[in-house]
């Protein structure tokens, strides 16, 4: 339960934080909050050579607004800060909604945006919401910079795009949508433990109260954030009616195929599927049309 | 010989410098370098929160830090909690009255969740308290007592502010 020996770099600036980066390339990690990171290590699942720390990186810390309504959050901002900040409360209400969901307050004090993004857990919130948002991070290294979307960011289990000699350095997400919804449904054992499922929706209606745009995603169901395209699909255009909205909650069991563990079995998280689908875009639905929910 | 690195910490109004090596967690350096073993150590990945510190002011699991990273930093442990050898913080004197602890592995990590929490929110609902202290487990008491403890925690520091 102790980590195994590694060299240690705190850089303060992000320019010398990815010389460092590029110079070590595979064997290094860059630390963020470490809420996962340092634990994997302790059970020495991760053994990396070289840790990159970027905790006295101040330029990396901030939320600020993005152009026509998003948000621009520093991957170093602490999910804490998220958590209190009025203004993502105010443009990216369904993050804000969910932050009290993520972890417990001594984890959130320390756990960072960013690092919750890179890391890519399969059972976190962040890579779900980015993907049901269709935010972009923003990938920097020695080489240059590049944004990836949400969609393309996430590759596997634990897995991202991001190249070795790569961080994330920003994650932006755009405005929402005009005449939309939001909403996230979650079933954890414990509150703050990771999620058995949770499902997160961003509708948006047409001038005639028919749905315009679904975004349905999870976590908990599988090797990273996974989107329901077929649910998706079978919502668009109608009316968000409790009929249409169950039948799209049952097709969103076919997108997703979860796995059991010891936590919770496969047709359990199948079934918690349909039954947080059906609430999160009810709920989301509800929004888009003007109700307070 | 592994790397080691020199760092300057202020721990309970202490200034310490020491030499580390970058592996030793921030934990392992609070009770075994500076000898301050009130903080406890469960799990070591960040589940139980009996290692809970305050850093900068804010809790957190100080076996998911590493002691490089608190060069240049404060932080407060269970034994800085009390303002002196006299008396105990309102938040220990709440916890012996009300019965929030039985075999105590896991009060100072309450306790240091609870400092900052009572601070910003004075005047919590039970709903909030059970949510403040959801990152911390305890394994007697079936936390209705701790609960109790912190109302009661609560009511004293409103008290001794008024």
């Amino acid at each position: 339960m102790k980590p195994p020996p590694f060299a240690y770099h705190a850089p303060t600036t992000l320019d010398e934080a990815l010389q460092l980066m590029a110079e070590h390339g595979y064997g290094a990690k860059a630390l963020a909050g470490g809420q996962s990171l340092i634990a994997t290590m302790n059970f020495r699942l991760s053994i990396p050579s070289v840790l990159i720390d970027l905790n006295r990186i101040r330029e990396l810390d901030y939320i600020e607004p993005a152009a026509g309504g998003g948000l621009r959050v520093g991957a170093m901002t602490r999910h804490a800060q998220v958590e209190k900040s009025e203004l993502a409360a105010e443009r990216a209400p369904l993050v804000h909604d969910t932050m009290p969901l993520i972890a417990h307050p001594q984890i959130r004090n320390r756990g960072t945006f960013g690092g919750s993004i890179a890391h890519a857990d399969p059972a976190a919130e962040l890579p779900a919401i980015l993907r049901a948002l269709q935010g972009r991070v923003k990938a920097q290294s020695a080489r240059g910079e590049r944004w990836i979307d949400a969609d393309d960011f996430f590759v596997g289990l634990f897995a991202t795009a991001l190249e070795p000699d790569e961080i994330v350095t920003e994650v932006q997400l755009p405005p929402m949508p005009a005449h939309s919804g939001w909403s996230v449904q979650e079933v954890a054992r414990r509150h703050g433990d990771f999620a058995l499922v949770a499902a997160f929706a961003l509708l948006s209606l047409d001038d005639k109260g028919a749905c315009r745009d679904v975004r349905l995603t999870f976590c908990g169901v599988g090797e990273g954030p996974a989107l329901a395209p077929s649910a998706a699909a079978a919502l668009k255009g109608q009316q968000p009616s409790e009929q249409a909205i169950k039948e799209a909650a049952a097709a969103a069991t076919n997108d997703v195929d979860p796995p059991g563990d010891v936590h919770a079995s496969s047709q359990f998280r199948r079934h918690l599927v349909k039954i947080l689908a059906e609430r999160a875009l009810s709920t989301a639905a509800a929004r888009a049309s003007g109700k307070e929910v | 010989m592994p790397q080691t690195m020199k760092i300057n910490v202020t721990v309970n109004g202490v200034a310490y410098e020491r030499e580390v090596e970058p592996r030793l967690l921030l934990s392992d350096f609070i009770r075994h370098e500076l000898g301050l073993t009130g903080t406890h150590v469960g799990c070591e990945h960040g589940v139980c929160g009996a290692c809970t510190i305050l850093f900068d002011g804010l809790a957190v699991r100080s076996c998911l830090m590493f002691a490089v990273q608190a060069d240049g930093h404060e932080i407060v442990t269970v034994e800085g909690l009390a303002p002196d050898s006299e008396h105990m913080h309102p938040l220990q004197e709440a916890f012996w009255e009300a019965h929030g602890l039985q075999c105590g592995f896991c009060t100072p990590g309450f306790l240091m969740t609870l400092k900052p929490f009572l601070e910003q929110n004075p005047d919590p609902t039970e709903e909030e308290i059970r949510e403040a202290i959801s990152g911390n487990l305890c394994r007697c008491t079936g936390y209705q007592h701790i609960v109790d403890a912190v109302k009661l925690a609560a009511d004293k520091m409103k008290e001794a502010a008024s």
